[in-house]
């Protein structure tokens, strides 16, 4: 099977991804867009590995995938403490500063 | 390529052998800046787990302050030795250049971090509650602001002592980041630095409703552009099969050796290298806050607790400039054709942006956040002028600014009220005739920030705008100087509001720093003047500093 179908895949899921993080109104949700689309990135990455036959691509895969865990951890903190104090974790009703 | 030949590559080193497969070599001592650092960090989280509370801040503040001065140590150690000039080259295998670039501005983060460990420490500036002094910080971040269990944390004096851990992690990350020489590094150390940063935003003492927004607004929009970022680390290695600087500089130049039928295929396809290109760029530009990316940087600024916000800055700034330099000067300068035009229009509107939006804020932090935009501006500026003059200035401007700004945000935290400080400029009328001493060393940041001569701005932007003009970048230099009109219109009328208007009678007071933050904004009036009266010296050292690895 032609590889190339797989990074249309990826460019696929890193879009829908994208139009989450714009479009979603938690900010959980938001939160998994973004994981969404590294793990569109590690699918490019894993692809273009294949491609090119070196492992470089699927070495990065792990680290991207530490990377979101990392991610996760520091995120959920924060968003989890957002949410007990306000009872709301809506990206909307974070406008306290607004002119 | 078929699917047995990539997995043969992971099982022949195997069945031949563990020690068939060679260990790489480190330079540690080339390395030692970021080990130091990062050493200290996990000594700090130790310090945390088994130091009792009443000794943690004082051994914290011990451990950071003597882990970056060790570190600025090595990076003087080995500019000593040549590895800025005629000894750079590229360690850890590839994946870290030591070089002028990396050296100067690893030396600048250093410092402004040594100084900015100062302003976090301060626990001068609010009054005591219940007999203990504290801090910017929460006392317990996980406590829910207003709660009882934040009131019995206040009481039984806690503070989070793990900022200095938090701020350490980050500075290993942003050594690393203009030091990088591969995506994959180049990306991990982007979230390195990243990750802290959004935590210590979170922790405000005061106004914790707005530090937590501030946090959550800065996560989400940085999460969202590293992916963009890792996308088009994605992209460029599929369009030159490696992640390494130097191949895939090769590789845009055309000049490669051996061609696999497979590199040959990538190679054809420019909509990788254009696309994956203009995505990393999108990554960097957001962490220097460039306009089209720069919506998180005044909430964020003006959010997050003072001494954060000095911090991130200066030293994000520096790193983050540091990381696009190379990044255009070293991989991408086979594209310089397409990337000007498009750093042409992100500069013009950058430093008018920031410049004009400035006038109309009312909040002292989020003035500094739009001006921080608009310099970044001024910055860009020298760095599309692609000449090694180009690389210098901005060298220099980065060093001049980043103390400007630890300084000028370390004057934030003084002026209060009974809610904290006192950041609605309103209540800074006046400050001139109750504080002259503060109110005038604002204003000399305020005047370095404007660019007159005699301070250290003047010398950085004239340094930038000569090396753009140079570069033949003449129309830029004419919005640049606009831009700068226009900005010193607003700094001058902070200046105004404080010497030439009425006190109110229910001002604002300017608290009494101890030594801390007192040394903070010494070394920032210190350098400014310094940079601005003989800046010969330092032009030259970042000259000097001025040539890249390959």
């Amino acid at each position: 099977m032609n590889p190339v179908y797989y990074l249309y895949l990826a460019s696929l899921l890193f879009t829908i991804g994208a139009a989450g993080v714009l479009i979603r109104r938690n900010a959980i949700v938001v939160f998994m867009c973004v994981e969404l689309m590294l793990n569109a990135c590690n699918l490019a990455f894993v692809t273009f590995s294949r491609l090119h036959g070196n492992l470089d691509g699927q070495i990065i895969a792990f680290f991207t995938m530490v990377v979101a865990a990392a991610e996760v951890v520091v995120g959920l903190a924060i968003i989890v403490s957002v949410f007990r104090s306000r009872h709301s974790a809506s990206v909307d009703d974070a406008s306290l500063m607004k002119l | 390529m078929s699917a047995t030949v990539v997995h043969s590559l992971w099982t022949t080193t195997a069945a031949g052998g563990i020690d068939k497969i060679p260990s790489p070599t480190i330079e540690y001592a080339q390395l030692a800046p970021t080990l130091i650092v990062a050493g200290a960090a996990v000594l700090g989280i130790l310090i945390e787990a088994f130091i009792p509370r009443k000794g943690r801040y004082h051994a914290q503040l011990f451990l950071s302050l003597v882990a970056l001065a060790a570190a600025f140590a090595s990076v003087v150690a080995l500019a000593a030795g040549g590895y800025g000039t005629t000894k750079k080259h590229i360690a850890a295998m590839g994946a870290i250049a030591i070089d002028g670039p990396s050296l100067f501005l690893q030396g600048t983060i250093l410092l402004a971090s040594v100084v900015a460990v100062f302003t976090f420490a301060e626990r001068r500036l609010d009054p005591e509650s219940h007999g203990n002094r504290v801090d910017s910080f929460a006392a317990q971040a996980a406590a829910v602001p207003g709660s009882d269990s934040e009131k019995a944390a206040v009481r039984a004096g806690f503070t989070t002592t793990e900022v200095f851990p938090l701020a350490l992690f980050a500075v290993a990350g942003m050594l690393v980041f203009p030091a990088a020489n591969d995506l994959l590094t180049l990306f991990i150390a982007l979230e390195v630095f990243s990750l802290p940063l959004y935590l210590l935003c979170a922790l405000a003492r005061r106004k914790r409703l707005m530090s937590q927004e501030a946090a959550v607004k800065y996560f989400l929009l940085g999460a969202f552009s590293s992916a963009f970022l890792l996308f088009g680390i994605a992209l460029l290695y599929g369009y030159a099969g490696s992640v390494s600087y130097a191949r895939i500089a090769e590789v845009v130049d055309g000049t490669v050796q051996s061609v696999s039928p497979a590199l040959a295929d990538t190679m054809g396809n420019d909509a990788l290298l254009l696309i994956g290109g203009a995505l990393i760029l999108m990554g960097l530009l957001f962490k220097v806050g460039a306009v089209p990316f720069h919506m998180w940087t005044p909430d964020v600024y003006q959010g997050a607790p003072t001494p954060v916000t000095g911090f991130m800055a200066a030293a994000t700034k520096v790193a983050a400039f540091g990381a696009l330099l190379r990044l255009l000067y070293v991989v991408l300068p086979g594209l310089r054709w397409d990337w000007r035009p498009v750093m042409w229009a992100v500069v013009i509107v950058t430093m008018l942006g920031g410049a004009i939006v400035a006038i109309t804020q009312t909040d002292i932090k989020r003035l500094l956040a739009y001006s921080s935009i608009a310099h970044a501006g001024f910055i860009l500026a020298g760095v599309i002028a692609a000449t090694p003059d180009g690389i210098s200035s901005v060298l220099f401007y980065l060093a001049a600014y980043s103390f400007v700004t630890i300084g000028a945000f370390a004057v934030v935290t003084l002026v209060r009220d009974a809610g904290g400080e006192a950041t609605h400029l309103s209540k800074w009328a006046g400050l001139g005739r109750r504080s002259p001493l503060v109110a005038a060393v604002f204003a000399v940041f305020l005047l370095a920030f404007a660019g007159i001569p005699l301070t250290s701005g003047f010398s950085g932007k004239f340094a930038v705008f000569k090396a753009a003009a140079d570069g033949g970048a003449g129309a830029l230099v004419v919005v640049g100087v606009i831009a700068s009109a226009i900005a010193a219109f607003f700094y001058i009328r902070v200046i105004v509001l404080m010497f030439f208007s009425e006190p109110k009678p229910e001002g604002p007071t300017v608290a009494v720093p101890s030594a801390l933050t007192t040394m903070a904004i010494g070394v920032g009036v210190v350098v400014t003047l310094v940079l601005g009266v003989a800046p010969q010296y330092f032009l030259d050292l970042a000259s000097q500093a001025g040539g890249f690895v390959r």
